[in-house]
């Protein structure tokens, strides 16, 4: 290309010199064609990817591609970052159209389900040993649960200093019904090394860098956690095979953790005898400070813990927020209210900004890991403009804050009461 | 004589530079003659993307989002070969947080030494995506209302 482009360049040149019009010749594209549209030289040039497309080239619609509804929101096109808003989460099972997607690299192309495997290695492993993908639907029984799923990041947009990443407002939770196997049942069958102590997926996406020896992503989770009934190799999500953004064909599924636990489409699980140190494990990844920290304080890696269950937090998703209503009109509300590992005892909302709050009705989950719905009904006996406030409280007497939990570098687990504006006319 | 020679020095100058040309035009063209898809291809990508490429509305480019501002070029180049232009205009930082970030993309990402692009990229980040005070809590941003019935 270097040389081909010298040539046009003199070429251009020599036809700019005999005065042929600049238009009459294909002069003008040359010396990185980047360059002449930006106007301005690219002085590392040479470092760039080979295969770089401009950025015009790369217009995919996300809906379409991910059969998404046209109200979610796209965080982000390379990796594909996408969520829902707070409406659109009515559903007592999320829908595949109203699931937020969170990519950290590129989604695996040409994917053989036929042919994929999943292989079990590591150094609490005496045997490595691969199972077909047919090989784990037939072997081991199948099992269906609700499993709520949280990006470890929703919510950071609201965080004082802001931390870095995706801006994740309310939308990156979903609870979907989930098929597949046990990994306890697979690691059963498999037979571990008493010195196991976590596990770490492995899988087909790819860096976004393109560099094919670093993996984009590679977490897991404590043996305890993957051991636990819920814990499933899924290949199902609400009846039909998993979409391709959300792990097709094969995802590890740990309920109420930070959903980057729950692998998508992997092909390898590493038994570990320490805590399994893959691609965003360490650092500032999916951790928080051990030791809480005023706002914007700069945290040692050292002084950052893995996070393992996600706090209790519920999301108000009828109505949606702006409704204008007419005095005295009584409506109900409703929502879900969700705990990591723990299950919600109570929920609340408040129509005065916490002066006081009011009990709402709240169902038990359908299984442990579900979100709960609730609901109840409201009216306002004075015109003005009101905020609904909701607030759930776990098991263990912990209720989600109205302003902002502990600030951390990265911006996590922000559980902050979920509100709607209201206007009485 | 001495005006002489020098004549005769710059003629022979003269002279080879319009033999290099040559050369290299018939080369072009020989080449081009060889590879015509690799000429027209260039030219319709350029096109392609010089049409979008440039548009501006409101101060925003409008094919990546970004501020329209000194340094946006060297950013749009750097910054978006791996990862959607989104991911930078959605994040607010100071030029210390803009710079650790680059940091962090060079230790585990595979990002390139910025060279002298890097103080043009942080100076343009910094000023246009600089974080503001937020509280503790803001207000609801409702801005559409509807009728519920």
């Amino acid at each position: 290309m270097g040389y081909i482009g010298m040539h046009l360049f003199i070429l251009f040149l020599v036809l700019n010199i005999s005065g042929m019009k600049r238009r009459d010749f294909a002069a003008r594209v040359s010396l990185g064609t980047l360059g002449t549209i930006l106007g301005t030289p690219i002085v590392y040039g040479h470092l760039m990817p080979k295969d770089y497309v401009p950025l015009a080239l790369q217009n995919t619609d996300p809906f379409k591609l991910f059969n998404k509804d046209k109200e979610m929101v796209v965080l982000n096109d390379k990796p594909w970052n996408m969520e829902a808003r707070a409406h659109l989460l009515n559903d007592a099972i999320t829908p595949n159209r109203y699931m937020f997607i969170r990519n950290n690299g590129k989604i695996p192309e040409n994917i053989d389900a036929e042919n994929w495997t999943l292989t079990f290695d590591g150094e609490a492993v005496a045997n490595p040993k691969t199972y077909s993908l047919a090989e784990l639907k037939s072997k081991f029984k199948h099992y269906t649960y609700q499993l709520t799923l949280e990006c470890g990041g929703n919510g950071r947009s609201e965080f004082n200093p802001p931390a870095k990443g995706n801006q994740w407002t309310v939308g990156a939770v979903s609870c979907a019904n989930w098929t597949g196997v046990r990994l306890r049942d697979v690691l059963n069958d498999l037979g571990i090394s008493s010195n196991a102590v976590y596990i770490g997926y492995h899988a087909a996406d790819t860096h976004l860098s393109g560099d094919p020896t670093k993996e984009p992503i590679s977490r897991g989770v404590p043996l305890t956690k993957a051991m636990q009934e819920e814990t499933l190799l899924a290949f199902q999500m609400n009846g039909n095979d998993i979409p391709l953004a959300h792990g097709y064909p094969l995802r590890l599924v740990c309920g109420g953790w930070p959903a980057s636990a729950s692998g998508k489409w992997i092909n390898k699980i590493s038994i570990r005898n320490k805590v399994h140190d893959g691609a965003k494990m360490g650092g500032s990844s999916y951790r928080v400070p051990c030791e809480t920290v005023a706002p914007g304080t700069e945290v040692d890696k050292s002084n950052m813990c893995i996070i393992e269950s996600m706090p209790v937090k519920s999301l108000i998703t009828y109505p949606k927020s702006g409704a204008l209503l007419k005095l005295g009109q009584r409506i109900n509300i409703n929502g879900h209210a969700w705990a990591g590992e723990l299950e919600v005892s109570r929920m609340e909302y408040s129509l005065d900004f916490g002066s006081t709050w009011n009990v709402c009705e709240l169902k038990k989950p359908a299984n442990r890991l579900a979100w709960q719905h609730f609901n109840a009904a409201i009216s306002f006996s004075k015109k003005g403009y009101y905020e609904i406030w909701a607030r759930a409280t776990d098991q263990n007497g912990k209720s989600q804050p109205m302003v902002l939990p502990g600030w951390n570098p990265k911006g996590y687990l922000n559980n902050a009461c979920h509100r709607i504006a209201v206007k009485v006319v | 004589m001495e005006q002489f020679d020098q004549q005769v020095k710059s003629l022979t100058g003269i002279l080879f530079l319009f033999l290099l040309l040559i050369v290299f035009f018939f080369g072009g063209l020989f080449y081009l003659a060889n590879n015509p898809e690799t000429a027209t291809s260039i030219v319709e990508q350029e096109q392609e993307s010089e049409g979008t490429y440039k548009a501006i509305e409101n101060g925003i480019h409008l094919d990546t989002g970004f501020v329209v501002d000194e340094g946006m070029e060297a950013t749009i180049q750097n910054c978006t070969n791996c990862h959607s232009a989104k991911l930078v205009t959605q994040n607010r930082m100071s030029r210390e947080g803009w710079e650790a970030t680059i940091r962090w993309m060079q230790d585990t990402q595979n990002l390139w030494d910025l060279g002298n692009n890097e103080e043009l990229i942080l100076s343009y980040l910094a000023k246009n995506y600089a974080p503001t005070a937020k509280g503790r809590r803001q207000n609801l941003d409702q801005t559409e209302w509807y009728t519920l019935e």
